[in-house]
């Protein structure tokens, strides 16, 4: 009995041996035709927008290999904590997805990304993107990341059926919060309970900053990031008034719906409205919704002539080990097939202002027109205005507003988290 | 009986390789997180100084830190008080006598079998706090079954909202202590009962004098136990309402912060939970310890 039994436990344990002797199949660091991309981009559309953006990398670059390094999960929060630990071991990805803006604070302050204006220079990028977005992406005279994609969240999405049932007329945007308000009082009148749909925290947090942005002005909103504008400014008092009236219209479960179950309240016409950001085209999309029949789309009232952008980008690490290699996924995400390709699949808009917008649906299209007209702001919700920390101490603010409506302390708390993150 | 290192080396040496991994992993690693504690990183850039117990302060006057423990109170106070009395109720009417009683025990302990994650995210629908036209879950349950004015807000109640959490976690841990009290009635001689019934006992001074004081080691180490697992609460919030402010506890700050790279700030909060469970733990360890002791 004991010869059958060591025999047996030696090929275990030789198994177990054998099962750490896997063969590296990723990055190789003496192969310099590689490159090693980062993303979160492992599911759904956005796998989509990957796969058709390396179509268009492989046929611009065919030397180069494609390493595919995403990590799926919890909407990139399980990427960059896989993020943080390789770029802690010295480690880093060639190059990595990153919200555009602010959010790469961290990263420039830890020295872990490489300027990356004269890339911007070589190739015309500062004339073919939005002087306005340049000038977002810019810190202190450097600019960090190539956005693939822009997304806009200042859009308003809205059931034709439902406003219509009720008086409204769908297609005239409301000029400002006020008329607004106003609308979404004849709806509660008319018998819809909840005529405003909103979800979780950071659905919260769009809202409120698309109602900072009417009642300050782009210039009064941006100004809240550089510390030109004070946070106990009259024009934040006023928003936050405006927040509190639009919450007596939203549905009392809000704080845990994830954003496309705020959408399907829209869908189900059991809401008129939902403050949400281009990515909900996806949704009304699935519904077999047509543009401008059964749903359509406008600016959040009041911040008319303004585009709200967050942008998907990519960067050059430093100490990347493919650094060519990197420069020509920059190269190609930038370029305007590659940027096509992406934003077909994945439902966004190109950062280029040299598109061609009967190429892109409906909703793409007013998207693209105004992102070439109005003034760009960075979005707060969305990592482009504010770095991670302060935004998750104006996140727990608003989850706390939500929850207990103290208006005091809402302006206390924002003012505490300007004076932590500005110093 | 071998003297020296014959007697005390074998013995050693099976169990210095789990001494080395719980020296390293374990307690070196509780090491390194008091020392990133004791640091001032809250960002990616390196710690730069040895700032003592200011991050301690700094928390403890945060209020978004006290509102953290004092959801983590409300739980704990419903989450022990419902399990320790539905654990030995249960044990109480299987002690009984009960036809079937596998059945009955296999049921009330199959729950705990199931990861916080799993029910979590069940009583995430359970739970919804809509009321009315779009209610679903146990709102929508009450309003079929005609109890409509059952209906409420469950978790998204400030202040007692977190006894709506505490829910699902009565329901999976119940069992578990069922099990203890279970198994301490199992362990009290028959002719203990006997002779107290003898001696003209009634059923309520039988339990009060003979059966409780006979339980209470096993309700001791029931209530440590449960208290040390609802103090690390963390996946069962996650499941059910992801890291909110209604729902915020010590746990799932830790981790909001630790995902926004303030590194100094988690291993400060991670390091206070761990003294509230030592606070609890260690006077337990102590006492049983002396107990042992007192029976050799």
């Amino acid at each position: 009995m004991r010869k059958p039994l060591s025999i047996i436990a030696g090929a275990v344990a030789l198994g177990l041996v054998l099962a750490g002797c896997s063969s590296n199949t990723g990055s190789d660091p003496e192969n310099a035709n590689q490159v090693e991309v980062f993303t979160w981009w492992a599911s759904g559309s956005e796998k989509v927008g990957l796969d058709a953006l390396v179509k268009v990398f492989q046929e611009q670059n065919p030397d180069d290999e494609f390493i595919n390094a995403s990590v799926a999960g919890g909407a990139g929060s399980n990427a960059k904590a896989a993020l943080a630990s390789r770029l802690e071991a010295n480690n880093p990805p060639d190059t990595f997805q990153a919200h555009a803006g602010a959010e790469l604070t961290d990263y420039i302050n830890a020295g872990q990304l490489q300027d990356l204006s004269s890339f911007y220079q070589e190739n015309g990028l500062t004339d073919v993107f939005p002087a306005s977005l340049v000038e977002r992406l810019t810190v202190d005279g450097a600019i960090y990341s190539v956005p693939s994609n822009i997304h806009r969240a200042n859009v308003v999405w809205a059931n034709t059926q439902v406003l219509t049932d009720a008086g409204i007329d769908p297609m005239a945007a409301p000029a400002d919060l006020d008329a607004w308000i106003a609308d979404l009082k004849k709806l509660k009148d008319a018998g819809v309970e909840t005529p405003l749909a909103l979800g979780t925290e950071w659905t919260q947090m769009q809202l409120f900053e698309n109602v900072l942005i009417a009642d300050l002005g782009a210039d009064g909103y941006s100004g809240l990031w550089t510390g030109d504008t004070a946070w106990d400014d009259a024009g934040v008092e006023k928003a936050i008034a405006h927040y509190s009236e639009l919450l007596d219209y939203t549905n009392s479960d809000f704080a845990g719906l994830d954003w496309d179950a705020a959408t399907q309240i829209v869908l189900d016409g059991n809401a008129a409205y939902n403050v949400m950001g281009d990515w909900a085209e996806s949704a009304f999309q699935q519904a077999g919704w047509t543009y401008d029949n059964e749903y359509t789309t406008w600016a959040t009232p009041g911040t008319d002539g303004v585009f709200d952008f967050l942008a998907d980008s990519f960067t050059l690490s430093v100490g990347a080990p493919h650094e060519a290699a990197a420069i020509d996924w920059l190269t190609t995400i930038s370029s305007a097939d590659g940027q096509k390709a992406f934003n077909l699949a994945k439902g966004s808009i190109p950062a280029r202002t040299d598109t061609v917008a009967a190429d892109y649906p409906a909703y793409q299209q007013t998207a693209i027109k105004s992102f070439g007209e109005d003034t760009v702001v960075s979005s707060l919700a969305h990592g482009a205005a504010a770095s991670i920390a302060w935004s998750g101490d104006i996140s727990s603010a608003i989850g706390k507003f939500g929850a207990d409506r103290d208006a005091d302390s809402l302006l206390a708390g924002l003012v505490a988290a300007a004076d932590k993150s500005l110093g | 009986m071998k003297k020296g290192y014959k007697n005390w080396g074998p013995p050693l040496l099976l169990v210095s390789p789990t001494i080395i991994v719980i020296g390293i992993f374990v307690y070196g690693l509780i090491g390194a997180n008091i020392a990133v504690s004791f640091s001032n990183r809250h960002s990616l850039v390196p710690a730069t100084e040895f700032v003592g117990l200011e991050n301690y302060f700094a928390i403890f006057a945060e209020e978004r830190f006290i509102h953290s423990l004092q959801n983590l109170g409300v739980f704990t106070v419903f989450f022990i008080g419902g399990t320790m009395l539905f654990g030995f109720l249960w044990a109480w009417m299987l002690d009984k006598g009960v036809t079937a009683e596998g059945v009955f025990r296999s049921v009330f302990l199959f729950p705990m079998a199931i990861s916080f994650v799993a029910s979590g995210v069940v009583w995430r629908w359970l739970l919804n706090s809509a009321e009315g036209d779009r209610a679903s879950g146990l709102n929508r349950i009450f309003e079929n079954l005609g109890l409509g004015f059952l209906q409420n807000s469950w978790w998204n109640e400030p202040g007692w909202g977190m006894a709506a959490i505490a829910l699902p976690a009565i329901w999976q841990l119940a069992g578990y202590v069922m099990a203890l009290f279970l198994a301490g009635f199992r362990g009290i001689p028959a002719d203990l009962r006997e002779a107290a019934r003898m001696d003209g006992a009634t059923e309520w001074k039988l339990y009060r004098y003979v059966i409780f004081p006979q339980l209470s080691p096993v309700a001791l180490s029931a209530l440590i136990i449960v208290g040390h697992m609802s103090l690390k609460v963390f996946d069962l919030i996650m499941a059910i309402t992801k890291s909110i402010y209604q729902t915020e506890v010590p746990a799932t700050y830790l981790w909001v912060a630790l995902t926004a790279n303030d590194y100094a700030k988690s291993a400060t909060i991670a390091t206070v939970l761990l003294l509230f469970v030592a606070v609890l733990i260690v006077p337990y360890m102590v006492y049983t310890a002396r107990a042992e002791r007192k029976q050799r």
